[in-house]
């Protein structure tokens, strides 16, 4: 067994980043396109074959997806110019994953494996023996920071990466605007994947993890899968999108007739979550849809509450969301932008990021580049 | 009559709280006190409705007088007469029951309701409007809404101020699984966690002042609404009986499951949940409906915990209360609301529970009705006769109890003549814990206690029935006192936290509001009479031979004779056996029992060598027992200060309690005295000898319940001294409260197994003298040590 060490100054192909999360496997390739003719001739069949499949293709097996949306291209990285690809697919595929890097021969390219998330050291074993891989272990939360900062400093193909909901107070109507992270610091970073974690950040490498929460979007999914018998993210998220949650949620105004005045409580504040449920009768005449959209507006104030109390106690004003919890779920960025906004009367502000919930990815991935340039 | 037995279990509800079928409760034992009562209040929950009423009780006091003594006195003649005399006093009344019975109870208010002038019912909480028209039909009574939010900060804030051990930290697998608090002097501030539905977090500031600072939808309805879906489980407590026995891993993504172990630079263990449900977000495995229900239960205890945390930094507060529902006294929950609570502070804030936590609003709504009485200004007291007591959380303890009590719960409240505060010479008053030994954490004192007062109780009895030698009835009376007291110490014995932690003081306190309940207000009111007639004959002759001593030989004799006279003490065991036997026990008979220097704890040299130094400028003399103790020998030792020029101020009980001294006794007896001997009599002419009241009925003695006339006289003669006296009042309790001046505690062990547990045997002496540090005397350089 041939152990790669990561000082090598030419970094050989392929140039991977992975996160390995506790419902997704986030991976980001970066494909080069500056491949000089005797580069091409000299590349081993092998990595021309990843290349191939891995570019020419959108889905991978039957859970396997690239988000082609999200693709930077043009690219500079560690000298070479590139694009960099964006995929994901379920943790639970991982063996097959590992199995299919086995029969692709992966470890004669001699790469280095840049891995993070709780999966690169449960899994580590696997890949030494199932495929003769070792992976470079990366900390979650340094890969999830660089990474953030480094894609937010590159172009996103002239989009903009960060937005934040104008007029939030609104939620029919609020407008997705561009904003720059170009002075990020101090922010609140709340990361939302199975669970959810919170961080105040002060610098690239100053930061510390504030707390956490169970209560993710594998919460979410995973009681949707329990109420409803939906099977996906995607079922969940299309479900909720049609549902109305005050035929499952107890409202103020369910309490108390209307607004409780002597609180200032409005009336139309979730007072209980699936509180309705406590009656058979409305149990007995409630809609997947209903049960999807208050499993989703509860799980997304939780996290809204949280997320703001921390603001409050560390003194942040800037509160960005990440994770793939938020990945083609506007019903939550609309409810957590109104939620900061409204509860510390404007002083809070939520931001977002087109590429969610791969930066821990891509924080690994800039590892290996890294590797390359430090003797 | 046909409303005298109220059948339970006619209809279920849907509920989380279960009930015998077979149980049937007299509610004349339930409802007392209804012909006087009035301004009422009630709090419908969901399941349980909880009424409130004051009343009057009329109850049989003991009172003395002194017979006109300028008429020739003849030999034989008794010092002071005893009476009884009936006495009103205020008492709250609180009943909880289940929303089936409401109809019911209701018709029993109305057929005894008879002297009432009341209109207004103070109604709150979430049923008070569905049954509004049956209670304005059944009582007619106007029913006016409070607030529930508001009351249920009034109601927290007077039990908190009133109820001593009312709150609590649970700790699930301690031989105790409620650790009480002592009652703080000062409540404020604090949070207040309602877990109904949804959450509410309160932040408390004063009386007055109180704000919503938060709260969150994720509550006892989201558990038991996503419950009865998840599971299919209709009740609450049934949902949290399958949470009991779920396994929540495999229902939970844990960190180990994401990172096959632990996430060690993060500091997360492995068994951390990192995401709630996560294992569930798949088409192909059925889960347990136990396991689901437990991972719910975790998801939501801790996102209120956090949340809890999160708001107890932000306003920079460590006293949390919960309450609500989803707690009410449910071990299940408790236990993960305070495992969730530990883990987010690291252990910084403890989650508190409060015994009565399930009153807190129809005791709010009552006092908001009660404005004009101004209850507030008075001090109250739980009354152990007729409070049901908190109940076990092991439904395998006492199962009948539980079941019953389920079912009713009483909880009365005594106004106390008196308001009481702090003595204002408690070194810390925060952290004072009357009680030296909590029986509840203490499995062999307890049992030994326990045996004690059982094995008392005949001989209680037997003089109960004696001191009412003109009421026939007295005997029958006497019986159902022994039946209730019994019944309390068996209660105590499956339950020792009943009202907070079991101490020898909360035993005696007990029976005494038990005697009092069955109207024996004194029991040894005649066996203290002719010990005070007795000892007054002795007292000048006693006087004069201390005289003819030299001082140094004075004082020792004086310590001596204080010592001996304490031996006198009807309760306890040892000493009520011999007086019963052999009543010639003498005093001289005592000191040849006493124990020979040096004592147990003896710290005589020093008192000595500082009674050689300047006198104290005022004493304060916590007295115990009636006749030789107090008259042979507090009384010398105290005619000794006074001759040094310090000033004494004695304080005595406000009502009896087996034979200790009363004030109103020490009134004749100082009168009696005075006529004797003069340095007595222009000490009390000149204010220089003051009697004042304690404000307490027990044996034992609370310093942070005292007079506040007691605590005004303390302050303005500025006690430098501090004299404790007696078994209840110096070992019992107080061992070791620290004052911030000089203190003596002095009593003579009379019973066997505490001598024994104490290093002593029986007739050991405690002879305890106490400088505060850095207290500044002339001749003492050293204090004491307490023996271990």
């Amino acid at each position: 067994l041939e152990i790669r060490f990561p000082w090598k100054l030419e970094l050989s192909f392929p140039w991977f980043g992975m996160d390995i999360g506790g419902t997704l496997v986030k991976l980001v390739y970066f494909e080069p396109k500056d491949i000089t003719a005797e580069e091409e001739q000299e590349e081993v069949e092998n990595l021309k074959s990843i290349r191939r499949y891995l570019t020419s293709n959108t889905a991978y097996g039957k859970t396997g997806v690239r988000d082609v949306h999200l693709e930077l291209k043009n690219l500079t990285m560690c000298g070479r110019t590139g694009n960099l690809h964006f995929i994901r697919f379920p943790t639970q595929a991982m063996h097959r994953f590992i199995q299919m890097g086995s029969d692709k021969n992966f470890s004669s390219l001699h790469t280095t494996l840049c891995a993070t998330g709780g999966g690169a050291y449960k899994f580590e074993n696997d890949f030494r023996t199932m495929a003769d891989l070792e992976l470079l272990k990366l900390d979650e939360l340094d890969c999830l920071i660089h990474g953030l900062l480094y894609v937010d400093s590159v172009s996103f193909n002239g989009h903009p990466q960060c937005y934040y909901l104008e007029n939030p107070s609104d939620t029919q109507n609020s407008v997705k605007t561009p904003c720059s992270l170009a002075d990020p610091f101090p922010m609140l970073l709340v990361n939302i994947g199975s669970g959810v974690s919170i961080l105040a950040v002060y610098s690239k490498d100053d930061y510390k993890r504030v707390t956490g929460t169970s209560l993710g979007g594998g919460t979410f999914l995973g009681l949707c899968c329990l109420l409803t018998g939906c099977e996906t993210f995607e079922e969940a998220l299309d479900m909720a999108s049609r549902g109305d949650s005050s035929n499952v949620d107890k409202l103020v105004k369910d309490i108390y007739g209307g607004d409780y005045e002597r609180f200032s409580l409005q009336g139309s504040a979730v007072a209980s979550s699936f509180g309705h449920m406590m009656s058979k009768e409305k149990r007995d005449s409630i809609s997947k849809e209903d049960l999807a959209r208050a499993m989703l507006v509860t799980i997304t104030n939780n996290i809204g509450s949280i997320a703001r109390m921390c603001a409050v106690n560390e003194k942040i004003e800037r509160v960005v969301f990440v994770g793939n919890f938020l990945r083609i779920n506007t019903v939550s960025t609309k409810l957590l932008a109104y939620a900061m906004d409204f509860w510390s009367k404007g002083q809070l502000k939520a931001l977002f990021l087109e590429h969610e919930g791969y930066f821990g990815a891509v924080g690994a991935l800039l590892e290996l580049l890294k590797s390359s340039e430090e003797p | 009559m046909s409303t005298s037995k109220m059948a339970a279990g006619c209809e279920r509800v849907d509920s989380g709280h279960s009930m015998d079928k077979s149980i049937t409760l007299p509610p004349d034992e339930i409802f007392r006190n209804l012909e006087n009562a009035k301004r009422f209040a009630i709090d419908i929950g969901g399941s349980l409705t909880k009424l409130a009423y004051y009343s009057t009780v009329q109850h049989k006091v003991a009172k003395v007088r002194s017979f006109d003594h300028t008429a020739k006195e003849t030999e034989g003649d008794p010092l002071y007469e005893i009476s009884m005399q009936e006495e009103m006093s205020a008492r709250l009344h609180f009943i909880k029951f289940e929303n089936a019975y409401i109809e019911t109870c209701l018709d029993f208010i109305k057929d005894h309701l008879v002297n009432t002038d009341t209109k207004v019912i103070k109604a709150t909480g979430g049923g008070a409007h569905k049954f509004k028209d049956l209670i304005e039909k059944k009582l007619k009574l106007r029913v006016d809404k409070e607030d529930e939010m508001t009351c249920l900060i009034k109601g927290c804030n007077f039990v908190l101020r009133n109820i001593t051990h009312e709150a609590f930290v649970y700790v699930k697998h301690a031989d105790s699984e409620f650790r009480f608090q002592n009652t703080h002097p000062d409540i404020f501030p604090y949070l207040l966690i309602n877990i109904g539905s949804g959450v509410s977090i309160f932040k408390v500031e004063s009386e007055d002042t109180f704000e919503r600072v938060g709260g969150s939808s994720i509550g006892g309805g989201t558990f038991w609404g996503l419950g009865a879906l998840l599971t299919k489980t209709k009740r609450f407590d049934e949902l949290l009986q399958l949470a009991s026995k779920g396994q929540h891993t495999n229902v939970d993504m844990l960190v180990k499951d994401i990172y096959g172990g632990s996430y060690g630079s993060l500091g997360l263990t492995g068994d951390l949940i990192a995401s709630s449900f996560g294992k569930s977000a798949t088409p192909d495995k059925e889960f347990s409906k136990e396991d689901m229900a437990k991972s719910l239960l975790h998801m939501i205890s801790n996102d209120i915990g956090q949340l809890a945390c999160l708001y107890a930094r932000l306003h920079n507060l460590t006293r949390v209360y919960f309450g609500g529902f989803f707690i009410r006294g449910h071990p299940v929950t408790m236990h993960t609301i305070t495992y969730s609570i530990n883990f987010f502070t690291k252990g910084e804030v403890q989650a508190l529970f409060l015994r009565h936590e399930g009153y807190l609003g129809t005791i709010g709504a009552f006092l908001k009705g009660a404005e004009e009485d101004n209850p507030n200004q008075y001090s109250w007291g739980e009354n152990y006769a007729g409070s049901s007591g908190l109940m076990s959380t092991s439904p395998d303890l006492n199962p009948m109890q539980r079941a019953r009590s389920g079912t009713f719960d009483m909880l009365e409240m005594d106004r106390l003549e008196r308001q009481l505060v702090n003595l204002p010479l408690l070194q810390d008053p925060s952290s004072y814990i009357p009680d030296t030994v909590d029986l509840s954490e203490d499995a062999l004192a307890r049992e030994y206690w326990l045996y004690c007062f059982e094995e008392a109780l005949d001989g209680v009895v037997k003089r109960a029935v004696a001191s009412q030698p003109d009421l026939p009835e007295a005997a029958e009376r006497a019986e159902k006192f022994r039946h209730k007291y019994q019944h309390k110490l068996q209660t105590l014995r499956h339950q020792p936290f009943a009202y907070g932690s079991l101490t020898v003081r909360s035993l005696l306190d007990t029976r005494e509001h038990c005697l009092n309940e069955f109207n024996f207000p004194d029991p040894y009111s005649k066996i203290k009479q002719g010990e005070n007639d007795m000892a007054l004959k002795y007292f000048q002759k006693a006087v004069k031979s201390l005289g003819e001593l030299s001082w140094e030989q004075r004082q020792f004799a004086l310590v001596r004779g204080l010592l001996a006279g304490n031996v006198f003490d009807w309760g306890a065991k040892a000493v009520s056996d011999v007086l019963e036997s052999d009543p010639e026990f003498g005093f001289e008979h005592a000191k040849l029992q006493l124990e020979e220097r040096p004592w147990l704890v003896d710290a005589y040299d020093q008192w000595l060598e500082r009674l050689k130094g300047p006198p104290h400028k005022c004493a304060l003399f916590f007295v115990d027992n009636s006749g030789i103790d107090i008259i042979l020998g507090v009384f010398p030792f105290v005619r000794e200060l006074i001759c040094r020029g310090t000033e004494v101020v004695l304080a005595s009980n406000s009502s009896p309690a087996l034979n200790d001294v009363t004030n109103s006794e020490l009134q004749i007896l100082t009168e009696r005295i005075a006529a004797m001997d003069l340095v007595i009599q222009s000490a009390v002419k000149e204010d220089r000898l003051t009697l004042v009241q304690s404000g307490s009925s027990s044996p034992c003695l609370d310093l942070s319940r005292l007079d506040k006339v007691l605590a005004g006289v303390v302050r303005e003669r500025h006690v430098d001294l501090v004299i404790i006296e007696g078994m209840g009042r110096a070992i019992h309790t107080n061992y070791y409260a620290i004052l911030s001046c000089e203190s003596l505690k002095m009593a003579v062990i009379k019973n066997s197994w505490l001598a024994d547990r104490l290093g002593g045997k029986l007739f050991s002496v405690v002879f305890k003298y106490e400088v505060p540090p850095g207290h500044k005397t002339t001749t003492l350089d050293h204090v004491p040590v307490t023996p271990s």
